[in-house]
């Protein structure tokens, strides 16, 4: 299973995470310190996956963003790395090529998205149209609930 | 959209100038939102929707949160989406499994959760696996499989219902009751929706690995639905295929489920192997898309099959065929490929199929290592060296292992080291060759060469006679270069100090000549070292008698007789007074050779265990160890009580002359056993012998005790069979015992049940810290056995005894033993211990008494050939009439008297106790005085039974 996800940029700025155990605020907060210094000081061509404490961590960089998982041994690094590569796209589709700044200022919808195709560190579909469908369902709901709220 | 206008308020804060503007807009902003909450003026939704939300935004720019809670828990129960969503998303980034709000927040889900609305049941299951705490499993564990199962759940809700409870089964398994509805889950795996298949089959794998019988059903399923999507079209499953995979998500869990299992029947085995060849051939083929998610989706399932074919070991077909992709990927030009492909064929190198076809790529590897320009996988390339050592190849993998050592990265060189050191003693044919590679290590990397790599060595040379005058010559050598690292000035002291004498005809390495040498680094040297070399200096005095005085000249001298430095200067002291006035004789006895050290696991290996972590080593030790053994062989173990006479402590004040026992000296061994003889009628183990740098007090009590103990537990592990076999037929005993630690047992059980006292004493005179002993037992002995106990105080005081119960309850029969796990810390080092606990199926026994023709009729009904088992073998024993019968007693089943036709043969019967069942046993043992032979049979009810008992008891005699 998938421990926690990270999405920070090359300033070193967290844009989200995702714990998928519980931890305390400290040893949470050290632990990104410590992953993020490792991350971006790996220069790029550089192999996608290390070992790093008892975790395998695999990550991938899009544009300013790194978007970093810590998976478990017996986990699949490759599969990982498609899975970060799908969420992209997730975000890619409902933003519109997405960019940081799109996280950054509606960061509960990267949640909504994340939620629906990830949950409790293993996935949940994998189908794009579904999470999609899912996302926009709710949208739905948003628009009428602002039309009441406007009444 | 309310969200962004929020991020805008609060900040622009992304581009604020100062970080003192940006803390200084924000507690503004946050004493705002506070007072808004705390006003007289009740919010409405929108408004707490909008501050809540604001509240998050904060929390994520990296800033500390402490109040908002409860009106984020008000949103739950609001009849919007958009307020409720909010809130629940609060909840999930912010809530801490133990926060108290749990209780209301579980209110809120269980409505939404009735609702029959599967946009609000979604986000209450969500919220339930983010926050994933006890109390959520305690309200919702047994809810949400029927959510799970329900005929009328829509498929949305069925997949996050059933990685809600894999998440609620994760935090608390026991809470999660198995039942009816297992069967269904399996089920699943046949659903028409792939997106529930993929989260089910996440679900049964967990559940799987836990409970492999209530899920062995899932194995044919896995296998037709993966049989069906690796021959399916790449567009036949429509949006689940992945740049031309199809479904690749699934594919990998499908082949983790099926790994939980070992290889399936016959029947389903064939299509398995025809799924997993499929696999292998569609590597080769041409790629569909160019694009790299098609090569990594695909290579994903890929590994994942190796995995499998790794798993089961059981193929020679497949694993040469894997073990031959995985050289492709060695060559790839895709660096994760490269990485991974090393990563999977370390593990490909310890099964004995394919161990061969691993070493074909070894020039391969030896290039990544000089090529690769990652340092991870460089790693990975001396982790597969290592794995694919064999006596074969080992001189070349050591070189070059040596070679890369000059370049290697600082984070990995100890690594190294500890490799080389250890492949170089493994694989050693001649021991020449053995110590010029370690020579080597230390030229290349001494800053690196732990204590345990030079004790090691050490211990070899003085082990192996025909070494000794290899090393004194190549040592001496090593020690004429102008700048040599202080390690090497230890192995040089040490060994010229015992075998110096073995070089001294040569003019050249003449007694004078030796001792200059090793004088001329004395003052560049730390102050351990100095002590070791005078030990070495006291040493000469009786090999050489020539050099005498010249030695006596130099411990005289003010710098050592008034060294600032307590220990140099003791030495000093003692050593000038020992030369002065003992005879040579007694100089002789005191200075005498060092006896052998007794053979044990190598403290190297035993420390890249620790670093690696235990797993990855003991694999490739132990398949590996009957491949090495004959290389192995020729060193005997030392006779323990020779050594123990024949080494005084050179410093210690047998002559009358010293001023007690130095500070570091190690620990007494001599107390051991007083600690708990009292309740126990063993006499306790004798004394072990030391490590070469306590022996000689050559290094400081830390060092010295840390690889003492870092050795114990694979002696433990040895002895393990030995000491269950010593347990089966008594109930009292010493169970372990080391230097720092004696472990003591009293245990009592009746019918199915059980209670073990076990006795944790200090024999030493500091405390203990941080002691936790933990119980370990496997997946099926848990099913099969249930132990309880408490945990005990962390700290133990020095000389101190501690009391541990354990409660024990048979479930029903097993055969492994749990093992004792007991970590503390001892002088600022780390102790770990290991030992089985001798908890056998005998001890479960009730004795039967009953009359000849009772005995024999029930003997007839136990005649299916599954019920009997039956083992001949030699007594170890003599064979005494008596012991027996108190052997046969002791193991708890009834002796019958005047039963067997034969008086010399011996019967028993009894019933074992457990909670499912009871099995009636009846045994016969037969001893053949002449052949010094016994014949044993057992006949019970069940097979598995008989087995395990015929085990247990032919141990015995």
């Amino acid at each position: 299973m998938m421990r926690f996800m990270l999405l920070f940029s090359r300033q070193g700025k967290l844009r989200l995470q995702k714990w998928y155990l519980a931890m305390s605020d400290k040893e949470r907060k050290k632990m990104v310190r410590e992953l993020m210094q490792v991350v971006l000081a790996r220069k790029p061509k550089m192999c996608s996956f290390l070992e790093w404490r008892d975790l395998k961590v695999v990550y991938k960089r899009y544009a300013s963003l790194y978007f970093c998982c810590a998976i478990e041994g017996q986990d699949n690094e490759l599969i990982t790395l498609e899975l970060i590569h799908r969420y992209v796209e997730l975000l890619d589709k409902y933003f519109g090529s997405v960019c940081e700044l799109d996280i950054i200022f509606n960061f509960e919808k990267a949640y909504f998205i994340l939620d629906e195709f990830l949950m409790g560190g293993d996935v949940q579909d994998t189908s794009k149209k579904s999470v999609l469908k899912a996302i926009e369902q709710a949208d739905l709901l948003q628009e009428d609930g602002k039309e009441r709220n406007v009444q | 959209m309310c969200v962004a206008d929020t991020a805008r308020d609060v900040s622009g804060n992304a581009h604020c100038k100062s970080k003192e503007a940006e803390i200084k807009r924000i507690n503004k902003e946050l004493a705002n939102i506070r007072s808004k909450f705390k006003g007289d003026k009740a919010l409405d939704g929108y408004s707490k929707k909008k501050y809540v939300c604001k509240l998050l935004f904060i929390f994520l720019l990296g800033h500390d949160i402490d109040f908002g809670h409860m009106e984020a828990v008000n949103l739950l129960s609001s009849n919007r989406y958009t307020e409720k969503q909010i809130g629940y998303l609060f909840i999930s980034v912010l809530v801490n499994s133990n926060s108290e709000l749990i209780r209301l927040i579980n209110n809120a889900i269980k409505n939404d959760l009735a609702s029959r609305n599967p946009t609000f049941m979604g986000l209450a299951l969500h919220c339930i696996a983010n926050v994933g705490s006890r109390e959520m499993a305690e309200a919702f564990a047994g809810e949400i499989p029927k959510i799970l199962v329900a005929g009328d759940t829509m498929d949305s809700v069925k997949q996050s219902a059933a990685l809600c409870l894999l998440r609620l089964y994760r935090t608390s398994p026991d809470l999660v009751p198995m039942g009816d509805w297992t069967s269904r889950v399996v089920h699943l795996l046949n659903d028409q929706h792939l997106g529930v298949v993929t989260a089910a089959t996440s679900l049964i794998t967990t559940l799987a690995q836990k409970n492999p019988e209530e899920f062995k059903t899932s194995v044919s399923l896995a296998v037709s639905r993966l049989s069906r999507i690796v021959t399916s079209a790449s567009t036949d499953l429509q949006d689940y295929t992945y740049y031309f995979v199809p479904a690749p998500w699934l594919s990998v869990k499908l082949l983790r489920l099926l790994q939980c299992y070992p290889p399936p029947d016959p029947a389903v085995r064939g299509r398995l192997t025809e799924c997993l060849e499929t696999i292998l051939n569609k590597a080769q083929e041409p790629p569909k898309s160019k694009k790299v998610q098609h090569s990594n989706a695909k290579n994903a399932v890929l590994f994942e099959a190796i995995s499998l074919i790794i798993h089961h070991d059981s193929e020679p077909n497949l694993l040469v065929r894997a073990c031959n992709q995985l050289g492709q990927f060695l060559q790839h030009r895709e660096t994760n490929l490269r990485y991974l492909a090393l990563e999977s064929m370390c593990t490909l190198a310890s099964s004995e199929f394919s161990h061969e076809a691993v070493k074909t790529h070894i020039e391969t590897v030896i290039n990544a290592l000089k090529t690769e320009r990652d340092v991870s996988v460089r790693q990975r390339a001396v982790d597969l060296l290592y794995a694919m050592c064999d006596r074969s190849n080992a001189q070349q993998i050591v070189a070059e292992m040596l070679n890369y050592l000059e370049t290697a990265d600082y984070s990995i060189r100890e690594e190294i080291v500890l490799k080389v050191a250890i492949l170089a003693e493994k694989y050693a044919v001649d021991y020449t060759w053995y110590v010029d590679t370690i020579l080597n290590l230390i030229r290349i990397a001494g800053d690196y060469v732990s204590e345990e790599v030079w004790y090691r060595v050490i211990q070899i040379v003085i082990n192996r006679d025909d070494v000794q005058g290899y090393a004194a010559k190549t040592v001496f050598e090593a020690l004429q270069a102008p700048a040599c690292h202080e390690n090497l000035v230890k192995v040089g002291g040490y060994i010229l100090g015992e075998f110096g004498n073995l070089i001294a005809g040569d003019p050249r390495s003449s007694p004078l000549i030796q001792f200059n040498l090793l004088h001329s680094k004395f003052h560049l040297c730390s102050v351990p070292t100095r002590a070791l070399l005078l030990s070495t200096y006291i040493k000469f005095v009786n090999l050489f008698p020539e050099i005498k005085t010249t030695i006596q000249d130099v411990l005289r001298s003010d710098s050592q007789l008034k060294n600032a430095d307590v220990e140099l200067q003791q030495r000093a002291v003692e050593y000038l007074r020992l030369s002065t006035i003992a005879s040579t004789d007694i100089l002789a006895t005191v200075l005498e050779e060092m006896p052998p050290f007794p053979e044990r696991e190598s403290s190297i290996l035993a420390k890249l265990k620790k670093k690696k972590g235990p797993s990855t080593v003991t694999d490739l030790e132990e398949t590996k160890k009957e491949r090495s053994a004959d290389m192995n062989g020729g060193t005997e173990p030392a006779p323990v009580n020779a050594s123990a006479v024949s080494t005084p402590s050179p410093s210690a004040d047998l002559l009358g002359l010293g001023t007690g026992p130095p500070p570091n000296a190690a620990p007494a061994p001599a107390s051991s056993g007083s600690l708990l003889v009292d309740v126990f009628s063993e006499p306790a183990s004798a004394v072990t012998q030391l490590a070469p740098g306590s022996q000689e007090n050559f290094a400081s009590p830390d060092l010295a005790s840390s690889e003492l103990v870092s050795e114990e537990p694979s002696e433990a592990a040895r002895g393990a069979d030995e000491l269950t076999h010593k347990f089966v037929c008594k109930n009292n005993g010493v169970l372990f015992e080391n230097q720092l630690l004696q472990i003591g047992l009293k245990s009592e059980f009746r019918q199915n049940l059980g209670r073990m006292f076990i006795f944790y004493g200090n024999k030493t005179s500091t405390q203990f810290l941080t002691f936790t002993p933990t119980l370990i037992c496997s997946d099926e002995l848990q099913s099969n056995l249930n132990l309880q106990t408490k945990p005990v105080d962390p700290t133990v005081d020095g000389g101190a005894q501690v009391q541990q119960v354990v409660n024990i309850e048979c479930i029903s029969d097993f055969t492994e033993a749990p093992v004792l796990n007991i970590q503390f810390r001892y002088g600022g080092t780390f102790q770990n211990v290991s030992v089985k606990l001798p908890i056998t199926l005998n001890k479960f026994f009730q004795p039967t008494e009953m009359a000849s023709q009772d005995f024999f009729q029930r003997w007839k009904q136990l005649s299916n050939p599954q019920q009997e088992v039956q083992n001949i073998f030699k007594a170890k024993h003599p064979m005494d009439p008596e012991i027996t019968k108190a052997k046969i007693i002791g193991f708890g089943s009834a002796l019958l008297e005047e039963v067997d036709p034969n008086p010399a043969n011996f019967v028993g019967a009894g019933i074992i106790h457990t909670r499912t069942a009871q099995i009636g046993c009846l045994l016969r043992l037969e001893p053949n005085l002449q052949a010094q032979m016994y014949r044993l049979t057992l006949r019970t009810s069940k097979e598995t039974v008989s087995q395990r008992l015929c085990e247990l008891l032919s141990e015995q005699f």
